[in-house]
C-alpha cells in the first residue's frame, strides 16, 4: 500500500487545542514538516512564547523553552550562542513580537542573530482576549478599539517585514497568508529557506504568516480567511522582503558587469 | 595559587565568575558596575565563551534565560535600576528551576538616585525579587578578594540545587583596589558532564527535553513550588555561611553585612581599645540567613545594634531572628550616606551607658 498523506514526526501525538479554523495548527505542522525534511528536529530548538501558542512545545517533537513575553529572539540569541549547532525558532505573535518584543526583535535582526523567527500575525491578541494589536488594521473593532482602530487614537498598525528590511543585518524576510493551499505551500517554501538561512550560518531570518483567529474576530473560520484577503493582504503584501542569496547573487552579476 | 594581585572589585568579581567557569555573559551599561562587562568582553573570549552587549536589561536576563537552558555558568550584572528590570527573567529562571549568577552592585534610589554606594536592595535581593514563591541564593562580600572567590560558591550552590544565585555589593566594593587571593583553581567547565536537564545540542541519543516555568493542570504548579521550596530548605539548613568577632564576651553585638561590616569592625576595634565588650556578627549568605548564629547570641547579649546603608531593610531579618529577645537598635544611612565608625561607636557608647 502506498502511503499519500502520513503525520510528520516533526509533531507529537499531543492533540492540538487551538480553536477550529486558528492558523497555529497550520503554521505548527509547517514548521514540523520543514524540521522533518531538514532532518534537523533532533537539534532544534523551539523558543515558544506567550500568547494562544504557548502550548506549541508539546506539539512539536524537538527541543523547547517557554519564556517571558516578547523576550523570544533574546533567548534564542543566549541559545544560538551557547551551542550553535542548535537550530534555534523563536515562535511569536504579533502582540509578542511587534509589542512588547519589539527592541528584541529590532536588535536580534540588526545583530543579525543566526535565529529563525516565525512571526504569527493574527493582528489580535488572541489569547487575553481579543484586544487591539500593534498588528491590528484600522477600522478593525477590538476589545480595546470597539469602534475600529483609528490612526488618530491608536496609531497605525506596523508592517514587520517592511520595518526590519531597511536592517543590514536581516537576511531572510518573507510574507505569506495561511488562507489557502497555494498560499500555505508557498508559506512552507519561506519557512524551508529561513531554517536553511540559519543551517547555511547566513544570519537572522523571519517569516510572517497573515494567520485567522475566528475566536477574537468574531466571525466564522470562512468569513476569517475572507478577512485575510480582502483586509489584510492589502495591508500586508505578501512576498520576500530579503534574500541573502539574491543579494548575493546580484551583487556578484554587478561586480561581474563592472 | 598563593599570589596576591592588585584589583577592583568589579573585575575581580568578573574574573572570579570566569575562573568558576562562567562562558556567557550578557549585560548592559550602568554605573557603578561598568567594569563588569568591559572586563567580560575580552576575557571570556580569550576562554571560549561569548560576551555580548545587549540592548536593555531585560533582553539581558532573557538571553541567560537562554542559555542557562543550555547547561552552561552564566552570568550578569548590573546595578539596582538595572536589575529591578531584570526581575521578570529572573522568576522566570527561578520557575524553570535554571542556575544563573548574576550580581548587584548597588547604588542609591529610589528611582535613578545616584551612583553612590548603598545596601538599599536588601529586601529585592532576599526575599526573591521578582514574582511568585521563590528564593535567590545570595552572598555579601565584603573585600575584592571575597568578590573574586565567591562567584564560584554561587555556581556551585546554583547548579546543586538549581536555583539563582547572586552577589549583592555596593559601589565601595565594586570601585576599591586591594590585594586579591583566589582560594580555588580555575575550573575548567567542559569538564563537567551535561546536566540532564539541558537543551539545544544534538539530541539524537536522548528524549527531547522543554525548559519552562508554567503548568496549568491543576494542582501540579502547586506541587513543583512544594518542591522547590524543599530544595530551599536544604539551602537554609546546609549553605548558611556568617563571620565574626569578639562574639564570646560581648554584651553589646553591632551587626553589619558587605562593606558596612567592614566600617563596623573598626567601631568594633574602638569599642575594645576602651576595654568595652562589643562584638561584630556579619551574615556572609544573607540568603539563607544566619538566624541561629543570631538566636544564640540573643540567649547572651544585652543590646543588638544593626547598622547598614539603609533606612532598615537588614534590620528586618535581625528582627525575625532574634524574635523580642533583646532590645535592637537601628543605625541607617540611605541613599549614599556611609556611616563613619566614630558614629557608630558614638552609638555604641551611648547604649551602653559609657
Ligand atoms: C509581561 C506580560 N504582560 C502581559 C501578559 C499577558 N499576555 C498573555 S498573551 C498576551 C498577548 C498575546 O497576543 P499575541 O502575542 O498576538 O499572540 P496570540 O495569542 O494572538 O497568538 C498578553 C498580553 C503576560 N503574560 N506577560
Ligand atoms: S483565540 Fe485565536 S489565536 Fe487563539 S487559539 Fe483561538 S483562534 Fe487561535
Amino acid at each position: 500500500m502506498k502511503i499519500v498523506f502520513e503525520k510528520t514526526n516533526g509533531l507529537t501525538e499531543v492533540p492540538m487545542r487551538y480553536c477550529p479554523g486558528c492558523g497555529h495548527g497550520v503554521a505548527h505542522r509547517l514548521v514540523a514538516e520543514v524540521m522533518e525534511e531538514l532532518g534537523v528536529t533532533k537539534r532544534t530548538v523551539a523558543v515558544v512564547p506567550v500568547g494562544c501558542s504557548v502550548f506549541m512545545d508539546e506539539y512539536v517533537n524537538c527541543d523547547g523553552i517557554q519564556g517571558a513575553h516578547g523576550r523570544g529572539p533574546a533567548i534564542a540569541t543566549g541559545i544560538k550562542r551557547s551551542k550553535p549547532e542548535t537550530v534555534v525558532i523563536s515562535y511569536q505573535g504579533d502582540g509578542d513580537l511587534a509589542s512588547i518584543g519589539m527592541a528584541e526583535t529590532i536588535h536580534s535582526a540588526s545583530r543579525s542573530e543566526n535565529i529563525t523567527i516565525i512571526f504569527i500575525n493574527n493582528a489580535i491578541y488572541g489569547m487575553t482576549g481579543g484586544q487591539m494589536a500593534p498588528t491590528t488594521i484600522l477600522g478593525m473593532r477590538t476589545t480595546t478599539s470597539p469602534a475600529g482602530r483609528r490612526a488618530e487614537i491608536n496609531g497605525f498598525p506596523i508592517p514587520m517585514c517592511e520595518l526590519l528590511s531597511s536592517l543590514e543585518g536581516a537576511s531572510y524576510l518573507a510574507r505569506a497568508a495561511l488562507d489557502k493551499p497555494a498560499h500555505i505551500i508557498r508559506a512552507k517554501k519561506y519557512i524551508k529557506k529561513a531554517f536553511e538561512t540559519q543551517i547555511k550560518g547566513k544570519g537572522f531570518s523571519m517569516v510572517e504568516l497573515l494567520s485567522p483567529c475566528p475566536t477574537d474576530w468574531g466571525m466564522t473560520p470562512k468569513d476569517a480567511v475572507e478577512r485575510i484577503r480582502q483586509e489584510m493582504i492589502p495591508r500586508y503584501p505578501l512576498g520576500v522582503f530579503r534574500d541573502w542569496e539574491a543579494e548575493e547573487k546580484a551583487k556578484k552579476e554587478e561586480k561581474a558587469a563592472v | 595559587m598563593a599570589e596576591k594581585t592588585l584589583m577592583k572589585g568589579n573585575e575581580a568579581l568578573a574574573e572570579g565568575a570566569v575562573r568558576a567557569g562562567c562562558r556567557f555573559f550578557a549585560g548592559y551599561p550602568i554605573t557603578p558596575q561598568n567594569e563588569v562587562p568591559e572586563y567580560m568582553s575580552w576575557r571570556l573570549p580569550q576562554e571560549g565563551g561569548f560576551f555580548i552587549q545587549a540592548e536593555s536589561e531585560v533582553a539581558a536576563i532573557n538571553m541567560l534565560f537562554g542559555a542557562a537552558s543550555t547547561g552552561i555558568r552564566v552570568m550578569t550584572s548590573s546595578s539596582s535600576p538595572g536589575i529591578s528590570l531584570k526581575q521578570e527573567g529572573i522568576s522566570y529562571c527561578a520557575g524553570a528551576d535554571l542556575p544563573i549568577f548574576y550580581a548587584n552592585v548597588v547604588r542609591g534610589g529610589p528611582g535613578l538616585g545616584n551612583i553612590a554606594p548603598a545596601q538599599s536592595d536588601y529586601f529585592q535581593a532576599t526575599r526573591g525579587g521578582g514574582h511568585g514563591d521563590y528564593r535567590v541564593f545570595v552572598m555579601a562580600p565584603n573585600s575584592v578578594s571575597e568578590m573574586a572567590n565567591f562567584p564560584k560558591r554561587c555556581y556551585d550552590v546554583a547548579f546543586k540545587y538549581r536555583v539563582p544565585s547572586m552577589i549583592l555589593a555596593d559601589g565601595i566594593l565594586g570601585q576599591m583596589m586591594e590585594p586579591v587571593e583566589f582560594d580555588f583553581e580555575p575550573v575548567d567547565p567542559s569538564s563537567f558532564p551535561e546536566p540532564d536537564w539541558a537543551i539545544g545540542g544534538d539530541a539524537s541519543g536522548r528524549e527531547r527535553r522543554v525548559v519552562k516555568s508554567y503548568d496549568l493542570r491543576p494542582g501540579r504548579l502547586e506541587e513543583w513550588n512544594k518542591e522547590r521550596a524543599k530544595r530551599f530548605e536544604r539551602i537554609e539548613a546546609e549553605e548558611v555561611d556568617w563571620d565574626g568577632e569578639g562574639l564570646d564576651d560581648c554584651e553589646l553585638l553591632i551587626t553589619s553585612y558587605g562593606s558596612c561590616s567592614r566600617i563596623s569592625k573598626s567601631a568594633v576595634k574602638m569599642a575594645r581599645e576602651d576595654g568595652l565588650p562589643v562584638g561584630l556578627l556579619r551574615p556572609i549568605t544573607l540568603y539563607p540567613f544566619p538566624k541561629k548564629a543570631y538566636q544564640d547570641l540573643a540567649k547572651r547579649v544585652k543590646n543588638i545594634l544593626v547598622v547598614e546603608m539603609s533606612l532598615g531593610q537588614f534590620i528586618e531579618d535581625v528582627q525575625l531572628s532574634v524574635l523580642g529577645k533583646v532590645p535592637i537598635h537601628f543605625h541607617g544611612r540611605p541613599a549614599g550616606g556611609i556611616p563613619t565608625a566614630e558614629e557608630i561607636y558614638d552609638i555604641v557608647r551611648k547604649i551602653m551607658g559609657k
